[in-house]
């Protein structure tokens, strides 16, 4: 399996990852020796395997519909690069 | 060296109860060896104010009558992995520049409420991606342990800073965590003890995701019984992990009988792979025969579906990894680098936050999951990964415990094995399929190579069966009398 | 009353399937302890779970999945007892996980119907495809500064469930009946407020047409984020318009995302990089595939209100109402309830009537919800029981409804005090009898020729002497007798 440039650029921009375009090729070979590596699991046979859920053999645990989190805003906010008057800020979003 | 700094817990917690040092004492004589230490990097940051603070309560605490118990007193490292209240929090990883949680992990808050007594935040491979921890922001950690040409080697990954720190005698023990072998694989190339428990047995609440359904916290110690006493305060159901056991704890300590007689230990066929070390067969062979001398029964099984372990792991790891780090977006905590737009700032401060090898397993994780591939490579794995569990389930049917080597090799020289990302991968070849299935497994060091550097063996069990895991361990470490300061200067 | 657009070359019908957000009551969070109230300083309902801090995980509330199996089995849909998270990958700047928690393959509930009731009294059936159970996500303010949009995550993290409908709809009147049915039963079931100004109830409106006679199912336009039925209807009609446009004009509709524009009322393409939506949805490793038990499911069933349906189907069976007021009656749990109220041990018909027919009225010119009524359901009632003993007469008890709007007053003390009590005793109305035939001796002429209608003016002179308070049947029967006789 090989990954060309576009598939790269693609995949970063997904994932929101500056990727210069001369960092592309070179990123690109990695991926596909890796991924290559990696098509080896396709000589499996996996038919009729059910893909793993979790290896925790349990339900989904569940809580009380009971308000005891929140009203943190000092702990929510003080990390923030940037916040004002109580909201986190980003760069002006255009709809 | 001070000879506090050479005990291990189970003596310091006698000489604690007997009067004969205090913690702080203890605490003292650590955070000297951690300063003396800082050129292996093994430490992010160092909290000697607080570790002074916890040993003077504990010592306290002690005068009363109080104690709380085997961990009261005893000063430990942290990954820096864990959420640490107050403390800055990097995961190694520049994208969370001046990141101070506000809350502490169950983990790290178990041990505090045991009494530990935290020494400071150890360096580890970036959001614990890698197996040599070079890919830290904070730098490449050197492992105490120096190879016969004099070489810098490194100490294993990711938990390569806190697997330094034990074998350095800069903290009595560390906590670590394990997704593929990251506990496991630097204990065995820092000639120490390392357990990782069944998933679900350590909550993650706290605890900085690599990868969600893989990631388990547990101890880094110089012994076995070290390794029991630790787990005993991390462990214990926690209603804030969806995926946490709810399951009492054991007590590990009294699991160490040394009594193996009629164990079955099983053999996997497929560990012995083609082109492997000489010397890593030899000692894996010595570690059957110890087994046997102490009446265990040995036996071959098969687990056929080992040679794919790796390629899935590098499937799902990287996928969930792809989602948990797309939090990491500069806007709540850590790192800014400002754009002219919302996808220009994500993009220039994930650009610059991560690392190489993050973004390489983002963008893999991506991709697998990306439209098209999604079935062919996730669910393909996920398949995979159902067939290697079922293969451990019908091996411990007729078996107690499986004992395998921890690693291909002995800890290389930095610098080594940094250019194929995939040749770096394959040394957690032998801990990766036990993640996959999510069972306990322990290294511990069993012998020094020709070089005289030290090898693990590694030992698993069923799920939630920590204990037989210990005993047997247990018993190999008496065999192999293996010690720490070999490789030490005293 | 089938829908249908002109084409150049042929009659299109439109084909529509609606996508239902509704917000989960609840007291706490899908995933974590913070409040769900509406309101409320930035950023103060939020837990550092919502906040996506490092490490931190969710745990789900299971107020929320019984709302979402009660919801369902509203719908008569099929409950899965397995059911699994899955992560909704994309990036926004309101979206603080980088991934919205959902449900992707394996939804909590499956196919059900919801049956609309139309305008002309008529049902149709449309299918449910699915519900399932996700995050809200935080909320962008852009106008507060010049270069930043501002962050609150207070909504971050509430519960809400997605219902899916088939792509059956096929005018703006069956989407907007399905709105409002969904919103009706969601009310009757209390797992959701229903209010779509508060953006409690939001809709996503898929929209494509085909030449009428076709069953093909040609591309969509998806037109996000509508929040009123008066929109949704809008948003139909111009995409219905727009898309068979494109087609006259020997163009292809794009499957793309739109914006609805409330003031130009029209929508327009989102234009984003609607190609670079991938989502890469994967089972949630945080969170445990969801599994419940059939006892569970009974539980709730039996706990369920009688739903709008049932209640319909029990008013046109029990009561006689027709269907369309029956529906009418019932569309709204509030409206039903004070219905019952009124009706409660009387004539039902009447009951119907009288809330139907003059209530409502007033409510509408007044813009008043049937909560905020000036008349209660008791005084109602109290008013058709003064009819129904003959103390005032079906005329004189409208008057009285006046009043009782303006003074809020008990119905029998505006009688008594106005004294509008109904004439009964025969004497009087036997003089005022006399007194009109003696008045119209042509009219008794007429009457007597054959000309029976004349006997309105009889009526007439009576009602005018007793002020309307003589009781009409009385009068009548009199003046038959008088007059015949």
């Amino acid at each position: 399996m090989s990954l060309d440039q576009d598939t790269v650029k693609n995949i970063a921009y997904l994932a929101r990852i500056r990727v210069e375009e001369d960092k592309l090729e070179p990123l690109a070979g990695e991926l596909s020796a890796i991924m290559g590596w990696i098509e080896q699991l396709q000589e499996l046979d996996t038919d009729g395997v059910e893909p793993m859920a979790s290896v925790v053999n349990v339900s989904l645990p569940q809580r009380k519909d009971v308000v005891n989190d929140g009203d943190c805003r000092d702990a929510v906010l003080k990390n923030a690069p940037d916040n004002e008057d109580g909201f986190y800020t980003v760069p002006k979003v255009v709809e | 060296m001070s000879d506090l700094t050479k005990l291990t817990i189970a003596q310091a917690r006698d000489k604690l109860a007997a009067g004969e040092c205090t913690s702080v004492e203890l605490t003292q004589a650590y955070l000297k060896a951690m300063e003396a230490g800082r050129d292996l990097n093994a430490f992010i940051t160092e909290t000697p104010e607080l570790a002074l603070q916890r040993a003077k309560a504990s010592d306290d605490r002690r005068a009363k009558g109080e104690s709380l118990g085997a961990m009261d007193g005893i000063p430990v490292a942290i990954k820096d992995l864990f959420c640490t209240d107050g403390v800055l929090t990097t995961a190694g990883s520049h994208i969370l520049d001046g990141f101070t949680p506000a809350y502490e992990s169950t983990v790290t808050a178990n041990l505090r409420d045991a009494g530990a007594v935290m020494l400071g935040k150890t360096n580890l491979d970036e959001f614990a991606m890698g197996s040599a921890n070079i890919t830290s922001y904070y730098g490449e950690v050197k492992n105490p342990w120096v190879g016969a040409d004099g070489k810098d080697l490194v100490p294993g990954g990711s938990s390569g800073g806190s697997a330094a720190a034990v074998a350095g005698r800069m903290a009595m023990a560390a906590t670590g965590t394990d997704t593929g072998g990251s506990i496991r694989q630097p204990a065995s190339f820092c000639g120490i003890t390392g357990l990782k428990p069944t998933y679900g047995r350590c909550s993650r609440w706290g605890t900085i995701a690599f990868a969600s359904s893989l990631d388990q916290a547990g101890p880094m110690t110089q012994t076995v019984r070290d390794a029991a006493i630790m787990l005993q305060a991390m462990a214990g159901h926690d209603a804030k992990d969806s995926t946490s056991a709810p399951m009492d704890v054991p007590d590990f300590e009294a699991a160490l009988t040394g009594d193996i007689k009629g164990l079955k230990i099983g053999i996997p066929a497929e560990y012995k792979m083609d082109g492997m070390d000489a010397e890593i067969q030899a000692l894996w062979d010595q570690g059957i025969e110890w087994l046997k001398a102490q009446g265990a029964e040995v036996v071959d099984i098969s687990l056929p579906h080992t040679k794919y372990a790796l390629p899935t792991y590098y499937i799902v790891a990287p996928a969930e990894a792809s989602a948990n780090l797309a939090r990491y977006d500069g806007v709540r905590y850590g790192l800014r680098v400002e754009g002219d737009s919302l996808d220009d700032m994500y993009m220039n401060t994930r650009g610059e936050g991560f690392g190489h090898e993050v973004k390489r397993r983002i963008l893999m994780g991506t991709y697998v999951l990306s439209s098209g591939y999604y079935d062919a490579y996730y669910i393909k794995a996920q398949k995979v990964r159902t067939l290697i569990a079922a293969d451990f389930t019908k091996a411990f049917e007729d078996v107690d415990a499986i004992l395998t080597p921890t690693a291909p090799s002995a800890a290389f020289a930095l610098g080594e094995k940094q250019e194929d990302p995939v040749a770096m991968y394959l040394n957690d070849v032998f801990t990766v399929p036990a993640s996959l299935a999510g069972l306990p497994g322990i290294s511990i060091p069993a012998g020094l190579n020709a070089a005289g550097l030290p090898l693990g063996l590694q030992i698993l069990g069923r799920p939630f069966d920590e204990e037989t895991v210990l005993k047997v361990a247990g018993v190999l470490e008496t065999s192999a009398g293996f010690t720490l300061h070999s490789g030490v200067e005293d | 009353m089938s829908y249908l657009i002109k084409g150049e070359t042929c009659d299109w019908e439109v084909v529509i399937g609606l996508e239902v957000h509704c917000q989960v009551i609840s007291e706490s969070k899908l995933f974590s302890g913070a409040s769900t109230l509406f309101g409320g300083e930035p950023n103060t309902h939020v837990s550092v779970v919502d906040a996506a801090m490092p490490g931190m995980l969710p745990v789900i509330n299971e107020e929320c999945v019984r709302q979402a199996i009660r919801t369902g089995l509203g719908l008569k849909a099929k409950i899965n007892k397995t059911s699994v998270f899955a992560r909704k990958n994309y990036f926004y700047a309101d979206l603080p996980q980088g991934y919205q928690i959902s449900q992707a393959d394996k939804p909590i509930v499956g196919a059900g119907t919801l049956t609309l009731d139309m305008p002309d009294g008529t049902s149709r059936d449309v299918g449910i495809e699915r519900l399932h159970l996700e995050q809200d996500a935080g909320k962008s303010m852009h106008d507060q500064d010049p270069k930043r949009s501002f962050i609150d995550l207070n909504r971050c993290g509430v519960a809400l469930m997605e219902v899916v409908s088939d792509p059956d709809m096929r005018s703006p009147e069956e989407a907007g009946a399905f709105v409002r049915k969904m919103r009706s039963i969601v009310r009757y079931l209390g797992t959701c407020d229903g209010n779509m100004d508060q953006g409690s109830m939001r809709c996503d409106v898929n929209v494509s047409v085909r030449p009428v006679g076709s069953d093909e199912l040609r591309t969509r336009a998806e037109t996000k984020n509508v929040n009123s039925v008066r929109f949704i209807m809008q948003v139909i009609e111009f995409e219905a318009k727009r898309q068979v446009g494109v087609y006259d004009n020997g163009g292809q509709v794009v499957q793309e995302t739109r914006l609805f524009d409330s003031k130009k009322i029209e929508t327009r393409s989102m234009r984003s990089k609607e190609n670079a939506h991938d989502y890469r949805y994967f089972p949630d490793p945080d969170l445990l595939p969801l599994i419940f038990t059939d006892e569970l499911i009974e539980e709730l069933k039996a706990e369920l209100p009688e739903l709008p349906d049932d209640r319909k189907n029990r008013y046109v069976g029990d009561f006689g109402l027709s269907p369309y007021d029956a529906g009418v009656l019932v569309a709204e749990k509030d409206t039903a309830t004070y219905f019952e109220a009124v009706a409660e041990g009387r004539d039902q018909k009447l009951a119907a009537n009288w809330v139907i027919n003059n209530l409502f009225g007033v409510l509408s010119d007044r813009s008043l919800s049937i909560t905020e009524s000036p008349i209660t359901a008791g005084h109602l009632g109290e008013l058709l029981d003064l009819i129904s003993d003959d103390t005032i007469s079906n005329k004189i008890a409208k008057d009285v409804f006046e009043v009782m709007l303006e003074t809020g007053e008990a119905p029998a003390k505006i009688v008594e005090d106005r004294g509008l009590k109904q004439i009964t005793d025969t004497g009087a109305i036997e003089a005022a009898v006399d007194a009109a035939i003696a008045a119209g001796p042509n009219q008794v002429e007429q009457y007597k020729g054959g000309n029976e209608k004349i006997l309105g003016w009889f009526v007439g002179q009576v009602m005018k002497a007793t002020q309307g308070k003589a009781n009409p049947g009385q009068v009548n029967k009199l003046l038959k007798e008088k007059l015949d006789g």
